[in-house]
């Protein structure tokens, strides 16, 4: 049953709830126990066709030839798309917003870099005629090298895997290889430290497989454009990406789609439209690109695998006074969300805890695995598991209570975030307090107390409410590294007594570099998406 | 290339069709056969049933059991004479598998499909193949070692009822009940004067094929089943195996839990 | 060259050709044009297509279409009597036990194939019901308290 705890932040409260707590019916769920809610491919058509496709076995190759005559004669067959059909045949999602380079071919054309990359399309007047047709395409490769690991594709001398980034990582602003998270001086305050704990974490791809797999029918409309039923979780991204790839005009497509069998992140990446749309232009009439259970698995993008590096410095009293985050996120063999995955991890580290020095490198990494994409948080989800693991060993080395441990570390109102931002409206501390409660988890006094709105960090100079200040630098003149002091940057936690006075003022910030300019927009972009600033750099007024 | 289908209301004109008719296969319960049709297998051309009521009859006489066939697991379960049968019948699949999952059909059903044979093979089962001239019978030890070669009709399997409670099994799995085996293991074991006299044990996806632990058998033979009385048996408990790596599992992870739950089911704590 | 087959579909007779091969859910789905059946897999081991035929649960993605002339097939679309719903699916919509909504056909026949039998399950009983119904959503639990709200709710036996 759900209970709202009104005691906590009562102040802050404007207690006039009318729907939230009140149990609501879903609007779909009529439709979902009568069978009725419409999915993508609940729709009947005259003469449907049946696109297939024709997927690389290995997962690196150069393909050195394809031969298509007998599928192309093969009974059924209405037409073969082939890689030269494709009209814009290299495109990255997030091109819409202008983040990053054109990577990926619908259809392969020189090189496979995944098992499961689709090479060449066959519509038929049934499945059956088109898997029929596919067994009778010859297919010659050479194979080539190939990398599975995040670590060894960074290494020298790893195969190349994405030709738009031959080095296997994403480049950020053009320039940098990874994004980078600098607070402090964490080496200086492993040195320091009582405890060092270093662990590696790793979460292996994970696959959606939501109960309906993707799919699309896309169907000819009388007026030049182009009626598509899909499952995709975004229609208006799905729309524009298969606009872009198609080189017709967005106003040419009718997308419509509303209940998606499960999506969970992994109907996102617009797999089907696209050639589903093509071949329906091409031919004119209504095809269906529907995954099979095994394209789902194999060749649907799962979320991708991350390795996650974390070092910790604690002190005995339990504060941690540094955390080092080193991440490998494997894109797999394209971008897709994965640079963006990246920018959220990045944002999200060290956690929702206050630590004086962080150090955050996190790279996105191109294998020769399937493309991955967006999964229920993706970019913070596996940061999350490998940070709160790390709080345990953590709590367990000190000697402490784990939750007593999270609440000691927490942010508090008022503290200086590793990202230069104040923490505001923080709750960790409440919410673990309850937790304990519900849990009939013991929690000493001391800890019962805490709350986050005492013993934050105290207002100092430039750095609070107004974000559009910029503030004011510490020193006139960034000194050489030989000369800087080593001191690590300190935030002192008394443990507060109930009427606590405010707090010393922490020491002087270290000197920073100003953050390198946004990229210029391109002149005369085609998709005029508004900017995301924590892609672009830049702060939301 | 259209899929036809043949049915014949006598099993030996089924498997006539089936010895003859070119990419031909027989459809009992459809989840192997179905399952590749729907993906456009170039194998099948030729789908052969048949609507013979001998095919899915279940024959109890006094010491010996007879299935045919097309004995689903649900008729298994729903036999009160095959009670000793039902934890095995209960592990394969969920309810609508059960209904349709046949005897005949699990006895092709590749590693690690195949609880249903490994228990069979645990029963000493011997296969009745229809068509040719009378009927003809083999071993299950033998069939499961050329099931993939010819064309052969199995009409139904027989075995002698084991005495009360000396069979045994249990199925490892990720997914209770339904899922696919990381390994089952079934086991005849009658006594003679309080020792296992005649022990047998068998393994599925263990190998190509459900497979006779024969070296355990062997070492269990003349012993107590407690812990000093099974040491032997669980030292060569893998001896024989081939395990696969594959998507439930990897050939080291089975090798290394075999003796584990050998253990288990030989000391009376695994029952499936 | 096609076969015509019929036989009753919630309590209609139906008729319509298929190819060699068919299977039972494509012919329900496209040629009888009944949406409601829903198709996950198309290998037998989701569940999602569930539908009762002669009172059974049954696969209809690895059902032969032919093998079923003359017998007696029912899907989600017969469940509800006019504006009436079954029990179970007043008590999924009660119990939330839907989110996507797309393993919900074949959950509700494989759970009124348990009640049609044993009108009092056990818990025990319905997680084996359905233990072949794949749910990526919910959790089964909503699923499972809605199974035994039904049987519980239903006094009155449904035909």
């Amino acid at each position: 049953m759900l209970e709202f705890r009104k005691d906590i932040f009562a102040d802050e409260r404007d207690d006039n709830l009318k729907e939230v707590g009140q149990p609501t019916q879903r609007q779909d769920m009529l439709g979902h126990v009568t069978g009725t809610s419409p999915y993508y491919d609940d729709h009947r058509f005259a003469n449907l066709l049946h696109l297939k496709i024709l997927r690389s076995p290995h997962a690196h190759a150069r393909i050195r030839s394809i031969d298509d005559s007998a599928a192309a004669r093969a009974p059924g067959v209405k037409r073969i798309i082939r890689a030269a059909d494709v009209p814009v045949n290299l495109n990255t999602l997030l091109s819409l917003i202008q983040f990053g380079k054109d990577d990926e071919p619908s259809l392969a054309t020189d090189v496979v870099r995944y098992k499961g990359e689709p090479i060449l399309g066959i519509v038929a007047t049934s499945e059956r005629a088109a898997l029929e047709a596919l067994a009778l395409v010859r297919v010659s490769y050479d194979q080539l090298p190939a990398v599975f690991d995040v670590e060894e594709a960074l290494k020298p001398g790893a195969p190349s895997v994405n030709a738009a980034y031959p080095k296997n990582t994403f480049e950020y602003y053009n320039k940098y290889d990874h994004q980078k998270l600098r607070y402090g001086d964490a080496d200086a305050a492993f040195a320091q430290a009582d405890i060092v704990i270093d662990e590696r974490y790793q979460m292996s791809p994970i696959e959606h497989a939501p109960t309906e797999t993707n799919g699309s029918i896309t169907v000819p409309d009388t007026n030049g454009r182009y009626i598509v039923y899909t499952s995709t979780q975004a229609l208006f991204f799905s729309l524009d990406t298969s606009a872009k790839i198609n080189a017709i005009q967005s106003n040419q497509l009718h997308f419509i789609g509303g209940t998606v069998g499960g999506g969970f992140g992994g109907k996102v990446d617009t797999l089907t439209e696209p050639l589903c749309i093509l071949a329906a232009r091409l031919i004119g009439a209504p095809v269906r690109y529907r995954f099979s259970r095994h394209e789902e698995m194999q060749f649907g993008s799962p979320r991708g695998g991350e390795r996650i590096y974390v070092k910790d410095g604690v002190m005995k009293n339990g504060r941690i006074i540094a955390r080092k985050v080193r991440a490998y996120f494997d894109s797999g063999a394209y971008t897709r969300l994965s640079s963006y995955a990246v920018v959220k991890c990045a944002a999200h580290i060290p956690g929702p805890y206050t630590i004086p020095n962080v150090h955050g490198d996190i790279f996105c990494v191109f294998t020769n695995r399937t493309p991955a994409t967006a999964m229920r948080g993706f970019g913070v989800t596996a940061l999350d598991f490998a940070l709160e693991c790390q709080m345990d060993k953590g709590a367990t080395a000190v000697g402490m209570d784990p939750l007593e441990y999270r609440i000691l570390n927490a942010y508090r109102d008022g503290d200086m975030k590793a990202h230069r931002r104040e923490a505001k409206n923080c709750a960790l501390i409440e919410c673990a307090q309850v937790a304990a409660e519900k849990a009939n988890w013991p929690l000493r006094d001391e800890f019962r107390k805490m709350s986050s709105r005492q013993g934050g960090g105290a207002a100092h100079a430039g750095a609070t409410a107004d974000r559009t200040r910029a503030p004011a630098p510490a020193v006139a003149a960034r000194t050489p590294a030989s000369a800087q002091k080593s001191t690590p940057q300190r935030i002192a936690y008394e443990r507060p007594a109930p009427a606590t006075p405010a707090r010393p003022a922490p020491p002087a910030p270290p000197p920073r570099s100003a953050p390198p300019p946004p990229a210029a927009p391109s002149a005369g972009s085609t998709h005029g998406a508004p900017r995301f600033s924590s892609v672009f750099g830049t702060r939301r007024r | 290339m259209t899929v036809t289908v043949k049915t014949f209301a006598r099993l030996a004109d089924a498997a006539g069709a089936l010895a003859q008719e070119r990419g031909a296969r027989f459809l009992a319960g459809g989840t192997l056969v179905m399952r590749a049709v729907n993906e456009a297998d170039p194998a099948i051309e030729t789908i052969v049933r048949s609507t013979d009521p001998n095919f899915a009859t279940i024959g109890v006489s006094s010491g010996r059991i007879e299935l045919g066939a097309g004995v689903t697991m649900a008729a298994i379960l729903a036999e009160r004479e095959l009670t000793f049968l039902h934890p095995v019948a209960r592990a394969v699949g969920g309810p609508a598998v059960r209904e349709a999952a046949t005897v005949g059909g699990n006895l092709f059903a590749p590693s690690p499909y195949g609880d249903f044979a490994t228990a069979l093979l645990a029963l000493d089962a011997i296969v009745m193949l229809a068509g040719g001239v009378g009927q003809r019978e083999a071993p299950l030890d033998d069939f499961l070692g050329r099931r993939d070669r010819g064309n052969a009709l199995v009409s139904g399997v027989a075995f002698k009822r084991p005495a009360a409670d000396a069979f045994r099994f249990l199925k490892v799995t990720r997914v209770h009940p339904k899922g696919v085996s990381v390994l089952s293991i079934a086991a005849q074991l009658p006594f003679a004067s309080g020792r296992v006299a005649g022990a047998r044990i068998a393994y599925g996806a263990m190998g190509q094929s459900p497979l006779r632990a024969k070296a355990a058998e062997r070492a269990l033979e003349g012993r107590a089943l407690d812990a000093a009385g099974i040491a032997p048996a669980l030292a060569v408990a893998a001896d024989g195996t081939s395990p696969t790596d594959d998507a439930i599992a990897s050939a080291w992870w089975r090798r290394e839990i075999l003796p584990v739950h050998l253990r288990r089911l030989l000391l009376g704590a695994g029952q499936a | 060259m096609k076969t015509p087959i019929q036989f009753r579909l919630n309590g209609e007779e139906v008729a319509t050709f298929v190819e060699g091969g068919a299977n039972l859910l494509d012919t329900l789905r496209e040629s009888v044009g009944d949406m409601s059946v829903k198709g996950g897999c198309w290998q037998g081991t989701c569940g999602t297509c569930t539908v009762l035929i002669d009172g059974m649960p049954r696969l209809s993605c690895i059902t032969l279409a032919e093998s079923c002339a003359g017998l007696s097939i029912e899907s989600v679309a017969g469940l509800r009597r006019g504006a009436e719903l079954h029990p179970l699916q007043s008590a999924f919509m009660e119990r939330f036990a839907a989110q996507c909504g797309y393993c919900t056909p074949g959950m509700l026949m494989a759970a009124k194939a348990l009640l049609d039998k044993n009108p009092n399950p056990t818990r025990e009983n319905v997680v084996d019901a359905i233990c072949g119904n794949i749910c990526r959503c919910t959790g089964y639990e909503p699923i499972i308290n809605a199974v035994l709200d039904a049987a519980r709710s239903d006094g009155r036996r449904r035909a």
